[in-house]
């Protein structure tokens, strides 16, 4: 529970020394409790008044790290319910599950369809972070086969290794304790044996209980024995309660500040629906709301175009809109002679004109110049799209050695900036394009059709 | 310490519109799909696309299934009706646009004079990509649909009055206010409607949708924070249903637009058009959204029951 200034103040040496720049203990205490100041400004404080005021004036809600060298993410962090208030910040990560009672086939074919989704979406490498490895058989030896050959298969996801049995969970992270896997999980029964485990190899602790009470006296009976890298489950097999244990343990954080449950939490969405579509619209769900470890039985373009580009979205900072590396894209089979458009680097300008063009069927080149990554007439108002930075982008991506056409497209809406670029690319001809991108097909079509004729 | 479940208590409450006689949208006091806060109040509803011309790049199997049927939007109205069991049926007027085919507001009424007819569930009317021509579509849609309570996809700022006069006013249906993802342009248009007369109970919103990885996190962000407004600090004029038109935007962008051909490591077309419907539904559901218009009777299937298993 947070404390209040008085708490605090109880806590400092009351000695109005004003070393920590304030004129009271009483005026520095307030100020610590708004989250205004740190608590080592005090000199005179005890150790242990630090410890109790550290955990008391730290976030709601733990960052957590899990994975090794390239591969290390961090999960929860989160200060927000609503993505608009702030940000949300450590994006959700998807897993594909495989279990020790598949048949080779399967895992085989399940390692090459995850190696499969592999690609670039605004200079965000997509791809499955975790492989959800289940012991079900019971059989040390058969669960380590299955890591050893996910490990070897899926060179980039990390493990998360899941069995209730410590024994089987020791020689399990020994066999991949190089990359940082996810020990899932303690529960009532095995939560001291799986604690040292963690504790031992400083791995990030899966905690799953039957429902949200019991979920939350295990993670105090955890936090006591001094451990708290957790990420939180409840064993609900129904939609409609998982929903509820996940908003509810993110509000018990964020909004009744109660720390117990101040850590990310893992939905498992292949053990909810069967069906593949069904997964995608829970995973849809999660991803929007709350969870940070998403659990589905596989992967495809089908399931990851969506999902990633809803992932990237929602943790988008709203303060900084997503931007478009700059240069010149080609669209279809350009060659020298396709038309030149331009547009701004705003990500959501470049994808709506882009998937116009597209859609036209005609070729084209699109120049991206450095806009500020506003929409086309902020960063006109705003002086970052005008003809002196499309020149420079015109000389920066060499356009003029690429392409023969000496026409440049500009967007309908800034019209009036056709004067401003003829005067800083003398040898260039300004065309003035479609208002907007919907009507840029046709746009594209009686352009090309009147150069032919 | 024992755990104490946090319960958002909300002072606002989603106005009850009724489409056609009796398909009830709206009616929520909590977040969408928060049963454990209160009252999530009318299960979100589904419509299906049908269109006044024969499609072009729909998937195929929905093509195949619909048969000769697409010549002739009764035929089509009717077997949607009976054979996916929709809560209402969305009927689009494609071949109103001036570029493609230029249909009169005259034949757009018959033809969905027709459809009413034919067909027992509740209609949306949506019109073409010219906001001008869909102010005259509607006015005599409206007219030939007089007092029917069937919702018209959409007044915009540019043709509100128009749109409003005929078809809140003087033709007794519902107004669905459209405005581009923005919580301040979605408030004033709604007030502007409610100044020229239309009353709550015959308006709905749309405060504009996109496909996800399409600036939908603008759209997510809007629909947060108009609920958090309508439930959260009682605002009366976003207490409104909101209807999204997801197949609209989802079937266009490169995802389920680009053939196997285009882009073979991705896999089945069609199968990545139904997921973009699916998610694209889905996230905004969760958002605030309170009927959604879809393509794919697969779409259709999961998403109700996705709802279902949210809400029961």
């Amino acid at each position: 529970m947070a404390l209040t200034g008085m708490d605090i103040y109880k806590l400092l040496p009351k000695k109005n020394c004003k070393e920590c720049g304030f004129p009271t203990c009483l005026a520095f205490a307030m100020k610590l409790a708004q989250g205004g100041v740190e608590a080592e400004k005090c000199p005179y404080m005890s150790e242990d008044a630090k410890t109790r005021l550290s955990e008391a004036t730290a976030p709601p809600m733990r960052t957590v790290r899990f994975g090794a060298g390239d591969r290390c993410y961090t999960l929860g962090g989160e200060t927000v319910l609503f993505r608009h208030e702030k940000t949300f910040v450590n994006r959700p990560r998807f897993a594909v599950a495989f279990s020790d009672t598949m048949s080779n086939e399967e895992i085989q074919s399940k390692i090459e369809r995850m190696n499969k989704v592999d690609y670039i979406r605004i200079s965000e490498e997509m791809y499955v972070e975790i492989a959800a490895l289940e012991c079900k058989s019971g059989n040390k030896d058969t669960f380590l086969s299955l890591i050893k050959r996910v490990k070897d298969g899926c060179k980039k996801a990390v493990p998360m290794i899941i069995t209730s049995d410590p024994e089987i969970a020791r020689a399990a992270v020994e066999e991949c304790r190089e990359s940082g896997p996810i020990l899932f999980g303690a529960d009532e029964q095995n939560y001291e044996a799986m604690v040292n485990l963690a504790k031992q190899y400083n791995l990030l602790l899966g905690v799953t209980a039957l429902d949200q009470e019991k979920l939350y006296d295990l993670v105090q009976k955890i936090q006591n024995l001094g451990y708290r890298e957790l990420l939180l489950s409840t064993g609900s097999t129904a939609l409609k309660q998982v929903f509820d244990d996940v908003v509810n343990i993110r509000r018990t954080a964020l909004v009744s500040q109660d720390r117990t449950f101040g850590y990310p939490t893992a939905v498992f969405a292949h053990k909810l629906a069967k069906e593949k579509m069904m997964q995608l619209a829970i995973a849809t769900l999660f991803v929007e709301k709350y969870a940070s470890v998403i659990v589905l039985d596989d992967i495809d373009y089908s399931l990851a175009l969506p999902l990633f580009a809803l992932r990237q979205n929602i943790y988008t900072d709203p303060q900084r809109p997503m931007r478009v590396e700059q240069g010149l894209y080609r669209i279809g089979s350009a060659d020298e002679n396709s038309p030149l458009l331009v547009t701004v680097d705003f990500a959501l300008t470049y994808f709506i004109v882009s998937g116009e063009v597209e859609r036209s069927k005609v070729p084209a080149w699109m120049l991206i110049p450095d806009a500020g990554g506003y929409s086309v007439l902020t960063a006109w108002a705003a002086g970052k799209f005008s003809g002196k930075t499309i020149a420079r982008a015109v000389k920066e991506f060499a356009v003029e050695e690429k392409l023969k056409t000496r026409e440049i497209i500009i967007p309908g809406k800034v019209a009036v900036l056709k004067a401003d670029i003829e005067d800083e690319l003398p040898s260039w001809k300004v065309v003035v394009g479609a208002e907007e991108a919907a009507l840029l097909p046709k746009f594209l079509r009686d352009y090309t059709g009147k150069k032919v004729s | 310490m024992t755990y104490k479940k946090p319960v958002q208590k909300l002072a606002g409450k989603i106005r009850e519109i009724t489409l056609g006689e009796n398909l009830k949208l709206g009616g929520e006091s909590v977040l969408p799909f928060y049963s454990f806060d209160g009252d999530t109040g009318h299960k979100p509803v589904i419509g299906m696309e049908i269109w006044d011309v024969h499609p072009e790049n729909w998937p195929t199997t929905v093509m195949e299934e619909l048969g000769d049927r697409v010549r002739n939007p009764v035929e089509w109205a009717k077997f949607c009706e009976e054979k996916y069991k929709p809560d209402f049926l969305c009927l689009r007027f494609v071949g109103a646009n001036p570029d493609m085919g230029d249909r009169t507001p005259e034949e757009c009424a018959q033809i969905a004079k027709e459809v009413a007819e034919a067909v027992t569930l509740p209609l949306v009317i949506a019109g073409c990509d010219s906001n001008e021509k869909n102010g005259k579509i509607f006015t005599k849609v409206a007219e030939a649909l007089a007092d029917k309570n069937f919702a018209f996809l959409s007044a915009v700022e540019s043709n509100y009055k128009e749109v409003g006069a005929a078809v809140g006013l003087a033709y007794g249906n519902i107004v669905v206010a459209e405005s581009s993802v923005d919580l301040n342009l979605a408030k004033q248009l709604n007030i502007l409607l409610m100044q020229l007369g239309v009353k709550p109970e015959k308006m709905l919103m749309n405060p504009g949708c996109s496909a996800v990885g399409y600036g939908y996190e603008y759209v997510i962000t809007t629909l947060d924070r108009i609920r958090l407004a309508a439930l959260d600090q009682n605002d009366a004029t976003l207490q409104l249903p909101i209807i999204m038109p997801v197949s609209f935007e989802t079937w266009k962008v490169k995802e389920s637009a680009a053939s196997v051909e285009d882009v073979p490591e991705w896999g089945d077309q069609e199968e990545r058009g139904i997921a973009m419907e699916i998610s694209t539904s889905v996230g905004i559901l969760a958002a605030g959204a309170n009927a959604v218009v879809l393509r794919h009777p697969r779409s259709l299937e999961v998403v109700r029951e996705f709802i279902n298993s949210l809400i029961q």
